[in-house]
Formats: structure tokens, C-alpha cells, sequence
């Protein structure tokens, strides 16, 4: 029953004792916060740097340089954009060096709505990451995934990007971490941070937590149906997953895929779920003007193309500067669930090629709310 | 502190030779269109070679990380850079060692050396180099950082960067920090940028210890590199020091590629000095540039005989094993 915040930790804390970890740091990642988001409490190598994106991405890219294996978080996925050029020698350190220097590195950086973040606490960053060439990008929606991709991303030889959705950050997973307590107050009381009181000198009592590595570039089917295909991650995946099983008492059944990975994208696992129901539909709340979603239809489109019996279809965050921080501003701007549900019931229901024989037109309700 | 016998002198005044011979050849190849653009550290052969020789060189953190600018090919080759990989890298064959044809030249990557892959960016590489540093102030022993970079490039912020990284109080990072200034970025005067000459003096408020260097010079460079180097190995803190030199043929290609009347030339001060020491004679030296006009000649003639990437190549080494997309 960890929350996903508390996955990361404990894949950092067994990335330290097994893997050769030997940095996570940014700003307030070590003690005595251990990251805004809890993420890095109590762990041996996690220290606080300064106040400085470029800094940190550079001084990460030294330290993988000279062997170690650094996880860098950048606090809020806004606050990373004046760090792309870093990213891009990141990315192509081993390709322009003919492989001669590879950068075993892991950046991490919460992104997403969800917390009434604003306009700088409410970025994503996977649309604009996917154009920098030489990462691998992970986004996890659940403590499970979070644990084992962690862990594989620090294990892997070439950067890679975990980019944290902030609104899950904190939500529970019923399944269990191997060696994480089943009791989920004795995990807290083990390896959180007391709130209150005198916590000088608080060290986590670590669970025994065993490897159970997820791999990079393997999408994850969270329900599966025969209806339409809906692609998400991140915090709008939730949402089609519930989204499904309400529509379910409609007789409509999805096969939800959690990308899990970004980049390498699982393109076998998208390609069989599409074979079998020629609909699409990608989900995310990046803006949605060149957005990552955008890659997906476009590879799909031309592979499925004369199959698929609808067009496929996008549901993101608006094309807007910023997130306001009204509520009803923020709801406005990304896919809330309401959105989801409508949007894959008329992937769903719209009538195909087959049926209207002509292809056939986008149902108004579609627009209704972009 | 004059510390150079005259073996050394004239083992410098070689390399700074074999270096400006190579740089020129690489410059005409530009002009002949032999190689899509030229930039290089024509001028910076005195400071350049006196630092390379200096270098602890190896692999790990034991020996001394370069982060060099695209200025670096004196202390390149002073380190055992051969020309003809030089130019195959400005002519972009599959056989640059560097970069495979990928990367303009002078743009080492040389991991046996800890040259660390140089960038076009002018100022990235300060960013970079407390990474390297830190885990070298972990490790102990006498390896330390080396970052160089121009005037232009500690204009960007990421100068500041460096010194502040470098000077945490507490994590003092064995780093030395290097600007060659030759006073000017691309066709920007420096002098319409700096308030100040002496951008060693950024260092002063971060606590970090500094001095400047007339880097024509070749004994004073040799001895101000011994003394900062010295400084960071055995105190493990930072050190930046400023090199005062020429740009002999302007930016780059770009600008022209042509030689700069009126800026010293380091070479020719050397010999001045070396002859009225009488340690070379004229004659001497001129069997230097013969010398050496020679073998950079034949390593002209064997890459035109080399074969360019093919296109194919450019999905190689995008990760350690290639992914599925």
C-alpha cells in the first residue's frame, strides 16, 4: 500500500545499496525535507544543492562522467526548460562521441496538474522531452511501476528521464512492493519522516524490499476490452481506467494501455491492441499543439490507416499559456474525468467505416469542451 | 620561477609547432573545401601545450578530467593528440577517432585521457566539470578537474555556475578553472562587454583563489599552470586562472578564417627567446617546421584516401544497444 512517493524512495534506497547509486540530489532532496515531495527522505547519498537547474544537470553529467550513478531531480518539471541545451549534450554525448562516452543518469522532475499548482507548478515537459534525442523517458502511474522503473532507469547505461505525475505522487497502490510491509502504518512509521516533534537524528528503518525491475520500453494493459484502444499515462490514466469500468454498465469495453514508457514507445503492445479494435483514442494534458499524443496517431494513422474505423482521436490539456489557479481554470485547461468518460464513449459508440459506409464524421460532443 | 630546462623548451616549442602546422593545415583544407568549417586554437599554443604537458593523463578519476573548449588543440596534441586524427576530423572521415565524421574539428572525445567530449556550445562545459570534480574530491589522491573556456563563454551564466559549484563552503571542489581570453567573442569586442581585463577577479568574491597569466608567455604560462595545479592537487579546492592570448585567425572559419594582423605570435616570441638563450638556433627551428610540414603533409595525403560514413551510420550509438521503436 505504498504511495507512489514512498515507491521512489524505496527504489532509490535499494538503488544505493545494490545498484552503485551514488548521488540524488537538487533543491531540498536531502535532509531536512527529503524532497517536496517526500521522495528522497532518509536516504545516505541525497543532498541538497543549490538552487540551480543548470547546475544540477551539469554537475550530473560530470558525475556520470566519472563514474557515478547520479539520480538529479529538477523540483518541478517548470523549472527545467532552462537546462534544454544540457539535456540535448546529455542526449547526444554518446552518439557524438561514436559511443566512446556513454551518461548512465537519471533526471527526475514532478510534472503535471493536480495540486492547484498555477501557472509554474503545473507543466508537463513529455512533448518537448521527446524531441530531445538520446533519452529514455518513464512516467509511471502507480507505486509499483514507480519502484521498478526507477530502478531500472538507474541501472540503465543512457539517460533517462522519470518524470513524476505529481497528482499520483502521494496516491496509494494496493499491491505491494516484494519486502514492503503489508501493514501500511508500519511502513509509514518505518520509513517516514515524523512531521511533528524533534526529528533530529531520524533515520528510516528500511524495509528488506527486493528487485522487481519493470522494464523500459513495456506498456502495461490495465483493462482490456474489445471498444476502442485508449493510450494514457500519468495522472489522466486513472481516468480512463475508471472511465472503463463505468462504461462498462454501457456494454463498452477499452483496452487501456499505460505507456509506462515514452520513449523507447511499445509499439508491438499498440499495434496488437489496435489490430483488434481499429479505434483510437491518446490521452494526456500536455498542451496540444505538437503533443507527444500527436507522434502516436501520426505512427498508428499510417500503419492502420485503412483499417481503423474512426479517425483517432486526441484528448489533451488546451492550448493555453498556463494553468490559472481558480479551480475552474485549472479544470478547464486539462482532461478532467468527465472529459475521459465522454471522450471514449464516443470513440466507442461513434459509428465506423463499416457500418456508415463513407467515412464517417466526428461527433459534436467531441469539441464541446476544447 | 623559471622551471624549464632547455630540453623542455625546445619539447615545447616542437609540439607548439606540430600544433600551429596542424591548425593551418586544418584552415586550409576550410579554404580548399576540404572540410565544412575550421575552428581551432591557432594562437593558444603557448598556454595550451604548456598546460597539456602538465596534465595528469589517464582514465578515472586518479588522473586529470579535461573539459576543454573548442579551443583545446594545443593541449590536445601537447598530450598526444597525432595531427592526421585531427584532420580527419576536419575533413568528417569514418576514421576520426572522435566522433566518427559526426562532430566539427577539434572536438575531442578521448576517454583513455578523461577528454571528456568537447561541445560547440562556448559555455556548457562549466556546468559540467564540478561532476567530475566531486567525485574526484570523494575519490582523494591527486586528480583534479580542468575546465577551460574564452571570455566569450564566461559571459554566460554558466560561468557563475562553475564558481559557485566549485566553492561550495564545505564541498571545495579540486577544479581549476581556466579562461584563455583572447578579447573577443566572434566579432563582439570584449572590451564592450567587461568592465574589467582581469575576469580571474569573478573568482575573488566565491572565496576562490586566482591570478592572471600572460599566455604568450611561455615560461610564465608553464610556471602559473604549475603553481594552480599544484594548488588545486594538494589544497583539493578551486583555482581559476586567467591566459591572456592571441587569436591568431580570428573566430573561426566563419569570420574568415584569415590571419590577424597586429596580434602577437607566440611561436615567433618563443623563438626569439629560445635563439638569443641559445638554446635552437634559426636554422634550428626552421628543421622544426620542415619537419613537421612533412609528416602533416603526409597525413593530408592518407585521409584523402579514407572513405566518409556511410548514411546508414547514423543510427549507431544512439544508446548502448540499440532500441526498439
Amino acid at each position: 500500500m505504498a504511495t507512489m512517493a514512498q515507491g521512489i524512495r524505496l527504489a532509490l534506497h535499494y538503488a544505493e545499496e545494490n545498484l552503485g547509486l551514488t548521488d540524488v540530489f537538487g533543491e531540498d532532496v536531502g535532509p531536512p525535507l527529503g524532497g517536496v515531495f517526500t521522495a528522497t527522505q532518509g536516504l545516505k547519498c541525497a543532498w541538497n544543492s543549490p538552487l540551480d537547474e543548470r547546475g544540477i544537470i551539469g554537475t550530473a553529467i560530470g558525475i556520470a562522467m566519472a563514474g557515478g550513478r547520479p539520480v538529479a531531480e529538477i523540483q518541478f518539471c517548470d523549472y527545467i526548460f532552462n537546462t534544454i541545451d544540457l539535456l540535448k549534450l546529455a542526449g547526444n554525448m554518446r552518439w557524438s562521441s561514436y559511443g566512446s562516452w556513454g551518461l548512465p543518469l537519471v533526471v527526475k522532475t514532478p510534472v503535471g496538474s493536480g495540486i492547484h499548482g498555477s501557472i509554474y507548478h503545473s507543466h508537463s515537459f513529455e512533448s518537448v522531452a521527446s524531441h530531445i534525442p538520446g533519452w529514455k523517458i518513464v512516467c509511471p502511474s502507480n507505486a509499483i511501476d514507480a519502484y521498478g522503473l526507477m530502478l531500472s532507469a538507474i541501472a540503465d547505461p543512457d539517460p533517462v528521464l522519470f518524470l513524476e505525475p505529481k497528482a499520483l505522487l502521494r496516491a496509494k497502490t494496493p499491491d505491494l512492493i516484494p519486502g514492503e510491509p503489508a501493514d501500511e502504518k508500519e511502513l509509514n512509521r518505518r520509513i517516514n519522516k515524523p512531521v511533528i516533534g524533534d526529528t533530529t537524528g531520524w533515520q528510516p528503518d528500511w524495509p528488506d524490499v527486493q528487485p522487481a525491475f519493470v522494464p523500459i520500453g513495456q506498456a502495461a494493459i490495465r483493462r482490456a476490452g474489445t471498444n476502442a484502444t485508449v493510450v494514457s499515462y500519468a495522472r489522466t490514466l486513472p481516468l480512463a481506467v475508471k472511465a472503463a469500468d463505468q462504461l462498462a454498465s454501457e456494454g463498452l469495453s477499452f483496452d487501456v494501455i499505460d505507456l509506462r514508457t515514452l520513449y523507447p514507445i511499445d509499439m508491438p503492445t499498440l499495434r496488437k491492441s489496435l489490430h483488434k479494435t481499429r479505434r483510437l483514442l491518446v490521452i494526456n494534458e500536455d498542451t496540444e499543439v505538437t503533443n507527444y499524443g500527436e507522434h502516436l496517431i501520426r505512427r498508428l494513422t499510417e500503419e492502420f490507416f485503412y483499417d481503423l474505423e474512426v479517425p483517432p482521436r486526441l484528448l489533451a490539456g488546451k492550448d493555453v499559456p498556463g494553468i490559472g489557479m481558480a479551480w475552474p481554470l485549472e479544470a478547464a485547461s486539462v482532461p478532467q474525468a468527465q472529459d475521459v468518460t465522454e471522450a471514449m464513449r464516443d470513440i466507442a459508440t461513434q459509428p465506423g467505416r463499416a457500418a456508415a459506409g463513407e467515412w464517417p464524421l466526428i461527433p459534436e460532443t467531441f469539441f464541446r469542451n476544447r | 620561477m623559471a622551471t624549464l630546462d632547455a630540453a623542455r623548451k625546445r619539447r615545447i616549442h616542437d609540439l607548439m609547432v606540430k600544433t600551429r602546422l596542424t591548425e593551418e593545415t586544418a584552415i586550409s583544407m576550410n579554404k580548399k573545401g576540404e572540410g565544412h568549417f575550421w575552428i581551432g586554437g591557432a594562437g593558444e599554443e603557448a598556454f595550451g601545450t604548456c598546460l597539456g604537458l602538465q596534465v595528469n593523463k589517464g582514465q578515472g578519476p586518479d588522473h586529470d578530467f579535461l573539459h576543454l573548449h573548442y579551443r583545446g588543440g594545443p593541449t590536445a596534441i601537447a598530450m598526444g593528440v597525432e595531427p592526421i586524427d585531427h584532420l580527419r576530423q576536419m575533413r568528417a572521415t569514418a576514421s576520426d577517432p572522435f566522433s566518427g565524421g559526426r562532430q566539427f574539428v577539434e572536438h575531442y572525445a578521448i576517454p583513455e585521457w578523461n577528454i571528456v567530449p568537447v561541445s560547440p556550445t562556448i559555455e556548457t562545459q562549466y556546468t559540467m566539470a564540478p561532476g567530475t570534480a566531486l567525485v574526484q574530491k570523494r575519490h582523494g589522491g591527486h586528480g583534479i578537474t580542468i575546465v577551460t573556456g574564452g571570455d566569450a563563454g564566461a559571459a554566460e551564466g554558466d560561468f557563475h555556475v562553475c564558481l559557485t559549484w566549485a566553492s561550495r563552503p564545505g564541498n571545495e571542489l579540486p577544479l581549476l578553472i581556466i579562461v584563455t581570453h583572447n578579447r573577443w567573442g566572434i566579432s563582439t569586442a570584449s572590451s564592450s562587454q567587461w568592465s574589467t581585463t582581469s575576469l580571474n577577479d569573478l573568482a575573488t568574491p566565491f572565496g576562490i583563489k586566482n591570478s592572471r597569466v600572460n599566455g604568450n608567455d611561455v615560461e610564465a604560462s608553464w610556471d602559473a599552470i604549475a603553481q594552480a595545479m599544484d594548488y588545486v592537487r594538494t589544497e583539493r579546492r578551486p583555482y581559476c586562472l586567467q591566459a591572456d592570448v592571441s587569436r591568431l585567425y580570428g573566430h573561426s572559419s566563419a569570420s574568415g578564417a584569415n590571419r590577424i594582423e597586429g596580434e602577437p605570435d607566440c611561436i615567433a616570441l618563443f623563438e626569439d627567446q629560445l635563439t638569443a638563450e641559445g638554446i635552437v638556433s634559426r636554422a634550428d627551428c626552421d628543421a622544426v617546421w620542415d619537419r613537421w610540414r612533412a609528416q602533416i603533409r603526409s597525413a593530408y595525403d592518407q585521409i584523402h584516401r579514407e572513405p566518409y560514413p556511410d548514411g546508414t551510420d547514423i543510427w549507431k550509438h544512439i544508446f548502448a544497444e540499440p532500441v526498439r521503436t
